[in-house]
């Protein structure tokens, strides 16, 4: 079954001058991850903000646990537990204190909301800070907090908007692991993101999407597969060059590319062509200073998906702003 | 719909709760109405002739509550702004929580910080010789108006700041706002040294009227601004009355609607 159903999603921002989303359908099937991948301003953010009610799309259908997000609000929100970009959680109070208004207004019972902001902060590791101002956390502090506010009552379906963006890699992994131990629990997560990393290790299935279009779907596997197969690479000494370029020109189909003392070459066979590779090399009596089958990359996908770099793409309008349109 | 009460109180008691984590809030939000008490009564309150018995900070008080009350509206807003950036209304707005219990928790939350502010201004007053001469009845009705009128302007507030969203602007779009309306009125001086056209708007200036509402309440001769005998300032009570109601009649389902239909 589908927990979340997207279909053919438009929005637009200032009169249909910039495109967040043209035509975005996706969905996630129950009890999985869904990473949306790609870049600042290519509709991650429009697309979780509709699918938790806080946005009403121009056009298209959108339903969350069968649910029509447009038509009955009000019941998906009893369903869904949203985190954003930002620690969407009142700073001058404490952890506790956000937590226990959070369940209230989930109407939780006072006594209710008291055990599940308690068991919410042992559970993420907050209980020492509990009763210390969120403007005292860290950022990594802030955002379990966070996720732990959007976990109230158990969600059918979890949204988490970037849920790392801005992290330092401490933090980062901290959140990975709490997310781990989400989806080993069995919650149906969308998860958006910008780091291809991040989509591979927490994500059943990956959407990329850029420019408000889900450019390209499947597991992380099936995905570097659409983009290439792998490549094996020798790195030898410089008087061994010729002799592996022989030995890898055998074992590869296609072009031979090499880098300096880096020989490299598409294979299909994987392992057994490396296998193969060691053999012919130990025969040859040439030592490789480094030998691996390189799988692409979902830096590798991305490039090839859309012709630029996810990490270095700029948020910009999909059409440009008219002459002496206002800002 | 049946949660909306409990909602509502969630979201007001976060606020008290707030001025109780930062009592510098607190402190800062009364001093600063304490100040001009004794900023006008001492700077101005020498200067500025009245016959009123018991002198020029009987005439003063009634203004300066006004004032204070009238800066709710810049509160509010803020408060609402800053609520937004931060992305907390988004997390509020993705809750099954009633329709505007946010917004009305928080112009609660303001009206109940209002009620403390009024309290240490009315001592403050008492102390530089501030003397109502009416009856407690009238007396408690003249803070009640008070009251209603902050209540009402923080409904202006939180459609500001639902509008604006940018916490900065709308501090200053508060102020400008607020400080005319304070200043173009009867609240500090009489509005008959005005020029005409200037006359005429603080006549219906809703601060004058409330002003002068106050006086009346507090057993004063409205002497600031009587002269013009306009329909606003023979009837101070039910002008301001009316002008309260009025507000809150367009602000409060202009912002509900607005609170529904925004997306920070």
């Amino acid at each position: 079954m589908k927990s979340v159903i997207a279909e053919h999603l438009v929005k637009t921002y200032r009169n249909g001058e910039v495109k967040a989303l043209d035509d975005l359908s996706l969905d996630v099937e129950e009890g999985t991850v869904l990473g949306v991948l790609g870049p600042n301003g290519a509709g991650k953010t429009t697309t979780v903000r509709i699918l938790a009610t806080l946005l009403k799309p121009d056009s298209g259908i959108a339903t969350v646990a069968g649910i029509d997000v447009n038509k009955h609000p009000d019941k998906v929100r009893e369903l869904i537990g949203l985190s954003g970009q930002y620690a969407a959680v009142d700073e001058t109070l404490t952890g506790w204190d956000n937590l226990v208004m959070f369940g209230r207004l989930y109407h939780l019972g006072k006594a209710a909301s008291i055990k599940r902001a308690e068991e919410l902060l042992e559970r993420f590791s907050l209980t020492d800070s509990a009763r210390r101002p969120i403007k005292t956390y860290s950022g990594g502090m802030r955002r379990r907090l966070d996720l732990a506010a959007s976990l109230i009552v158990q969600p059918k379906v979890l949204f988490l908007d970037e849920p790392t963006t801005g992290l330092d890699p401490r933090g980062r992994q901290e959140m990975w692991e709490v997310i781990q131990e989400l989806v080993k629990g069995g919650v149906t997560l969308l998860l958006t993101t910008q780091y291809l990393e991040e989509a591979d290790q927490l994500a059943d299935e990956i959407a990329v999407i850029d420019h408000g279009k889900v450019i390209a779907r499947g597991t992380s596997d099936a995905l570097k597969k659409q983009v290439g197969g792998e490549r094996l690479e020798i790195t030898v000494e410089n008087t061994d060059i010729t002799k592996t370029q022989e030995i890898v020109s055998r074992i590869s189909t296609s072009a031979i590319h090499t880098d300096i003392r880096t020989i490299s070459a598409p294979v299909t066979t994987g392992s057994i062509a490396l296998m193969e590779a060691l053999r012919a090399l130990d025969d040859a009596k040439i030592h490789p200073l480094d030998i691996a089958l390189k799988r692409p990359s979902l830096d590798d996908v991305f490039l090839s998906l859309t012709g630029h770099v996810a990490e270095e793409t700029v948020a910009e309008p999909v059409k440009k702003k008219k002459r002496g349109g206002k800002k | 719909m049946k949660y909306i009460i409990s909602d509502v109180m969630t979201i007001t008691k976060r606020q008290l709760l707030q001025l109780a984590r930062i009592p510098e809030v607190l402190v800062f939000s009364t001093i600063q109405p304490v100040m001009f008490v004794l900023l006008f009564r001492f700077v101005f309150g020498g200067s500025i002739s009245t016959d009123q018995p018991g002198g020029y900070v009987q005439l003063l008080m009634p203004g300066i509550f006004v004032q204070t009350v009238a800066f709710t509206l810049a509160a509010t807003a803020v408060g609402l702004a800053e609520d937004m950036k931060k992305g907390l209304i988004d997390r509020f707005r993705s809750l099954p929580i009633s329709r505007g219990a946010v917004i009305i928790g928080r112009t609660f939350g303001d009206a109940l910080l209002n009620i403390l502010v009024l309290t240490v201004m009315a001592a403050a007053g008492y102390a530089v010789g501030w003397r109502p001469t009416s009856g407690g009845f009238s007396i408690f009705l003249a803070f009640l108006f008070l009251f209603m009128f902050g209540y009402a302007l923080s409904w202006i507030g939180i459609y500001v700041g639902l509008a604006v969203k940018e916490a900065r602007t709308v501090q200053s779009v508060g102020f400008l706002v607020t400080f005319p309306l304070t200043f173009l009125s009867n609240a500090f001086a009489p509005t008959t040294g005005m020029p005409r056209a200037l006359q005429y708007f603080a006549e219906w200036n809703p601060v004058s009227t409330m002003v002068a509402a106050c006086r009346q309440l507090f057993g004063l001769k409205n002497e600031f601004g009587a002269t013009a005998s306009s329909w606003p300032s023979q009837y101070p009570l039910e002008t301001s009355l009316l002008y309260m109601v009025l507000l809150m009649a367009v602000f409060i389902p202009l912002s509900i609607r607005k609170y529904k239909n925004t997306s920070s």
